[in-house]
């Protein structure tokens, strides 16, 4: 029994291990539940199946949620992102809609450039607020969380943009090589941020920052600008997600568009293992952690949970990949099975009464 | 005064934290009337029996009696109910609650559960005016001076009928004018019969105020003395003790040669440097290949020192030249840059970021130095990691365990490594030595003797002053946040007389030409 258990820790002690095991098990019930589930298949040179759905699907939290990784290692948190999404899909709708030709590919590059560059701008404006004048992170990004909607209500007028553009379409709903281009960006991001981090030090020393402040700040770390350049990629990979989601719709709402992705890519960040509190951080666990979410999104329209209480299916199942990452959990868990190994008994100190 | 029965009594107080024994046999009485100062070196367990008395932590052994009787406290609340109240360093008051919501929060007067506010400022104002104070009770605690926040501390602390006061370090944040207000008032409550056990590192504020002092040390009893019989000298000397450690037995260094540089350019060199309410102005040179040492007792603002000169505080009193050139320190940074590097007393808070590996606690410095877009090749970043933990025998030497996992003295290392590898001209280590063992503190200060003849500066921090004279050309001692004195290490100088500086506080400085 021992020996097993020894001979599976370097897997299970992996830190991807569990959200892994999560995902595979949740798979598995859904094969369960309908046995078709896994299966993929070409349909006119394009991949179709709900697998390419979730990945497809999951593509926009992806983004959003590995931006997220890099303000929550360094100790803060990103509230605008959701807002973020909103704006930079209805600055480049707006763009498109006006222009003549909606299917120009100029008029789409230029529209995405324009919404990219507002987004840049709005995500310095929080690594300002946040770096530079140092407020909380949280009360800082809720800033523009709340009047970030207000600004994408007023880009698009109270109204909801509808285009008809092709290109623009492609970016949520395309196919390059049988793939869903949304995948493809998604993966590319993920790349990018990867290479961004763990190829140069930027990585290592989000981490610094995250895991000691005062430490990092004696060893000649210039946080302010890490702190600062975080959350202006933070804001690129909400745009990037947010022209995701309009394309999906070929329209730009900027009520709805984004609305609390912010708390789905916290709870990716957190699945994925990454501490709130700052330090450590896994790309590959907050990927893990989106497809898991999407998943679970996913089964519950598979399941017809009735969407009503499909919040709540998720909460149960966010709190389970939670405790089971805990290895406070663990341990308690493990004590209790094991509890016939004698405890080590503490003397007690006798203590006296006091009278009063 | 000091009546027949003491009102506090402890008897054979052992603590014990897994691997420390803070506390060993330890005894201590306190009569009513009498201010009785609590003596040590940070670590020697003055902190400890007051969280002992208080029931913060429980004991392992010994006995406690108030007035008589056995008692053993749950917290400081239930201690405070029995009249042992407790006032803290820093004052753990709401700055944004009023002056008389401060005094009696958590326990206001009331009426049917309704908080009878008239009662409650009436009754605020008649405890300050008990403490010559005379302030708008409804005013923010906030918009008062620390020293009267202090004296409100008291009054909080004094209403509960209390037997026993005790104030852990109520002046480390006062200034001169404020501590005296604030022992006048400790005389009157001394005189109204209360026992005050008093925690202080200035050595005349015990000499001002204490009329008896026990003195602890790593965890035991020195002894107890009335302050009129123990001349501060003493006082300093069994609050450092002689310890005659294995290294006095390692190969005795030769006396560090004292070069001659009078026409170089000091490497460092400061002007009236000084920050308010951290350390006084001071002047000091270090020159390349030069080890100064910074004695001093704890609080005596060794480390505030070492701040200003790495840029960790900035400054608000006089300048610093690097090179003979003006350099403004105003972050670490700017001093990095200028090859100064710092090792702080604090590992855990200051040094190590815990759950990053030993090499990338190596690397951090080197890589903050480079920028981000620069990344150290893997290649070079093995090659220096394995030079520094050969050269400094880190253990385990595995480069990819997080530091957190390696004990005290090599996490030392592991940031000696990470300044080292900067190849820096002054290296600034505030107690390097401070909690590893005698093996890791002998290979840190051969280390230091090597970087010196190499032509590193280095400024030595240590409250041990075998270790300081083995090691230093030069001794700078501070007292009271004041740079006392500057002594050349000859054959003339002693640890007696660095104690006697110590103690006295000679201003007398041994100007360098």
């Amino acid at each position: 029994m021992n020996t097993l258990t020894d001979r599976f820790r370097p897997l299970t002690g992996h830190r991807l291990f569990w959200p892994a095991l999560v995902l595979v098990v949740m798979l598995a019930a859904n094969t369960v539940y309908r046995p078709g589930f896994l299966s993929v298949e070409v349909k006119e040179g394009h991949l179709y199946g709900t697998p390419v759905d979730i990945l497809r699907l999951s593509a926009p939290l992806i983004l959003v949620a590995l931006g997220m990784t890099l303000v929550i290692a360094t100790g803060g948190i990103d509230l605008s992102v959701g807002s973020l999404c909103a704006i930079s899909g209805a600055i480049a709708c707006l763009h498109i809609s006006e222009a003549s030709d909606q299917n120009s590919l100029s008029t789409v590059f230029t529209a995405l450039a324009l919404a990219f560059g507002v987004a840049l701008v709005l995500g310095a404006w929080n690594g300002l607020l946040v770096a530079v004048i140092g407020i909380q992170p949280i009360i800082a990004t809720l800033i523009l969380m709340v009047a970030g909607r207000g600004l994408a209500q007023l880009i698009t007028e109270g109204q909801i943009i509808t285009i008809n553009s092709g290109p623009y379409r492609a970016i949520g709903l395309g196919h390059v090589l049988t793939l869903p281009l949304a995948i493809i960006i998604a993966v590319a991001a993920a790349l990018l941020v990867a290479a961004l981090t763990r190829r140069t030090a930027l990585g290592l020393i989000v981490e610094s920052v995250g895991g000691n402040a005062e430490a990092s700040r004696l060893a000649g770390i210039r946080s302010g600008r890490i702190v600062f350049l975080v959350y202006v990629v933070s804001a690129a990979c909400a745009a990037i997600a947010g022209f995701m989601m309009t394309a999906n719709v070929s329209s730009a709402d900027g009520n709805a568009a984004g609305l609390w992705i912010e708390l789905d890519a916290i709870l990716a960040v957190v699945i994925g293992g990454t501490s709130l509190a700052g330090g450590r951080f896994s790309l590959g666990g907050t990927i893990l952690g989106a497809l898991i979410i999407q998943t679970l999104t996913t089964t519950v329209y598979a399941m017809n949970i009735d969407p009503q209480t499909s919040l709540l299916f998720k909460a149960v199942v966010v709190i389970a990949v939670c405790l089971i990452q805990s290895p406070a959990f663990r341990a308690r868990v493990s004590r209790r099975r094991g509890a016939t190994t004698p405890r080590p008994t503490t003397r007690q100190p006798e203590k006296e009464q006091v009278s009063a | 005064m000091t009546g027949s029965r003491p009102v506090l009594t402890m008897t054979g107080i052992s603590k014990t934290f897994p691997g420390v024994r803070a506390l060993h046999d330890v005894d201590f009485r306190l009569f009513a009337g009498e201010v009785h100062a609590l003596m040590g070196e940070n670590g020697a367990g003055k902190s400890t029996l007051i969280k002992a008395l208080t029931g913060v932590y429980e004991i392992d052994e010994g006995t406690i009696t108030l007035d008589g009787e056995q008692v053993a406290f749950s917290g400081p609340m239930q201690a405070a109910a029995h009249g042992v109240s407790t006032v803290y360093q820093e004052v753990n008051l709401c700055p944004n609650l009023s002056v008389a919501e401060n005094v009696f929060i958590g326990r206001e007067p009331r009426r049917l559960g309704v908080i009878r506010w008239g009662e409650t400022r009436r009754r605020a104002r008649e405890l300050l005016a008990r403490l010559d104070l005379d302030i708008d009770v409804t005013a923010l605690l906030g918009t008062y001076s620390l020293a009267v926040q202090q004296m409100v501390a008291i009054a909080r602390a004094i209403d509960v009928r209390a037997r026993v006061l005790i104030l852990d370090e109520p002046t480390s944040s006062l200034d001169a004018d404020e501590a005296a207000q604030l022992f006048r008032v400790m005389r009157q409550l001394r005189d109204e019969g209360l026992g005050i056990l008093f925690v202080t590192h200035f050595l005349d504020q015990v000499y001002g105020i204490a009329d008896r002092i026990t003195v602890l040390r790593n965890g035991t009893l020195v002894g107890e003395y009335r302050t009129e019989e123990l001349p501060q000298f003493s006082l300093v000397e069994k609050m450092i003790g002689k310890e005659l450690d294995v290294l006095e037995r390692l190969d005795e260094q030769p006396r560090r040669v004292v070069s001659s540089r009078a026409d170089a350019t000091a490497l460092v060199d400061t002007a009236e440097l000084g920050r308010k309410g951290a350390v006084a102005p001071f002047t000091l040179r270090i020159h390349a290949g030069e080890v100064v040492g910074l004695a001093g007792l704890l609080g005596s603002g060794r480390t505030e020192v070492a701040r200003l000169l790495f840029g960790a505080d900035r400054a608000d009193h006089g300048q610093i030249r690097v090179d003979g050139g003006k350099a403004p320190l105003r972050n670490p940074v700017q001093a990095i840059d200028r090859g100064i590097g710092f090792c702080s007393e604090n590992r855990r808070a200051e040094g190590i970021v815990p759950d990053l590996s030993v090499r990338e606690n190596m690397m951090l410095a080197m890589q903050a130095a480079r920028g981000w877009l620069r990344p150290i090749p893997r290649r070079r970043q093995d090659e220096l990691v394995d030079r520094y933990v050969q050269a400094l025998s880190i253990r385990p030497a595995n480069p990819d365990l997080p530091v957190r996992n390696l004990s005290g003295g090599n996490q030392q290392k592991v940031l000696l490594a990470r300044w080292l590898i900067t190849e820096p001209r002054l290296l600034i280590l505030d107690e390097p030595t401070r909690g590893i063992d005698v093996g890791a503190k002998a290979e840190i200060q051969k280390l230091v003797v090597e970087l010196s003849d190499g032509g590193m500066a280095v400024l030595f921090i240590s409250a041990e002053l075998e270790e300081v004279l083995r090691l230093s050309h030069r001794v700078a001692v501070m007292r009271d946040r004041t740079m006392v004195a500057q002594l050349t290490n000859d054959d003339t100088l002693d640890a007696d007389r660095v104690m006697r500086t110590i103690a006295s506080g000679t201003h007398r400085k041994e100007v360098q030409r």
